[in-house]
């Protein structure tokens, strides 16, 4: 199961490079689709179907909406010039690269193993989950019952998006 | 915008109340199998958006769906929020599940997380919809 779930992610990160690295947007796309639908087939092999579902489904829609703006736009990627920016970021990513694996080296001894998780809360809601909110589905009653102001502030981040795409994309601004 | 082939269309008009009513189902036994309101609504969305984008969409009738659209947007989240309320007042806290349990494994079960479920649903249904006519309108207010 392991080695399966090691070559997916490799293809996702090889999936992710791709995205980066080619000049033709839909091609880039595509390779985004890659991780996305990678990420669902991880979801499955770890057990999660509820984040399987979600992803898949909000994957498909996404690359629907990129492909569709892709289409109706250009297919090229638009030339940047390289000049000294190309210096400065290469150091911040050595910095950045540096702090990351110090933080790594120090991270990793304090972690569980793969497949050990340290359950002190979940196991609460693993034991009496059913008997309290009487769901049978446990997602269902951590998302919706022990965590629904976690839902709540998501279904308002929604909101609150849909808010601002019509208050940047309205029609009364555009006509002069 | 315009639509695509007539072969689109027909295989679109068969699929999206398939897609509808499959969305219904995962929305209504979130409780009792994997899904939920987040999933269920994207799906019922996704059904909405095959059928504009197969069959195009006129501008003037466009404007009563996307009013119609952000009503129940706006209605998903307000009743979330006031099954929220009512668990504060009839019971001790925010989102307290004021109604009874059932018995395990039934579809009238679980007190208040089947109709979260539909509110969310709703919500999310409706808010993909309203993002995909703003940007079909976009593009038609750009053409002028």
């Amino acid at each position: 199961m392991i080695v399966i779930l090691v070559l997916l992610m490799i293809l996702m990160i090889a999936g992710a490079v791709v995205a980066i690295q080619s000049k033709d947007l839909l091609s880039a796309i595509i390779s985004m689709g890659i991780v996305g639908f990678g990420l669902t087939l991880v979801f499955l092999i770890l057990q999660a179907p509820d984040l399987a579902i979600v992803q898949i489904v909000v994957e498909t829609l996404t690359l629907i909406i990129l492909i569709a703006a892709i289409l109706k736009t250009t297919m090229k990627e638009s030339k940047a010039k390289k000049s000294a920016v190309v210096i400065y970021s290469g150091i911040a990513t050595v910095i950045l690269l540096i702090i990351f694996l110090f933080v790594l080296a120090d991270t990793f001894r304090w972690l569980p193993d793969f497949g050990c998780p340290d359950l002190r809360m979940s196991e609460y809601y693993i034991e009496e989950g059913l008997k309290v909110t009487g769901a049978a589905n446990l997602v269902a009653s951590v998302i919706l019952d022990f965590r629904a102001y976690d839902t709540l502030g998501e279904a308002t981040v929604l909101f609150t998006a849909v808010m601002g795409i019509w208050a940047v994309l309205r029609g009364e601004g555009r006509k002069k | 915008m315009k639509g695509m082939t007539e072969i689109v269309r027909t295989i679109s008009r068969l699929l999206a109340g398939l897609i509808f009513f499959y969305g219904i189902y995962i929305v209504l036994f979130g409780h009792l199998t994997p899904g939920g309101g987040f999933a269920g609504g994207v799906i019922i969305s996704g059904a909405f958006i095959l059928l504009i984008i197969a069959n195009g969409i006129d501008e003037k009738k466009i404007t009563g769906v996307k009013e119609k659209a952000g009503f129940l947007e706006s209605l998903g989240i307000f009743l979330f929020w006031v099954i929220a309320i009512i668990g504060l007042c009839t019971g001790t806290f925010f989102f307290f599940n004021f109604l009874g349990k059932g018995r395990a494994l039934n579809m009238f079960s679980a007190g208040t997380i089947p109709i979260c479920n539909i509110c969310v649903a709703i919500e999310v249904s409706a808010a993909l919809c309203s993002i995909v006519i703003a940007f079909i309108l976009v593009k038609k207010g750009e053409k002028k």
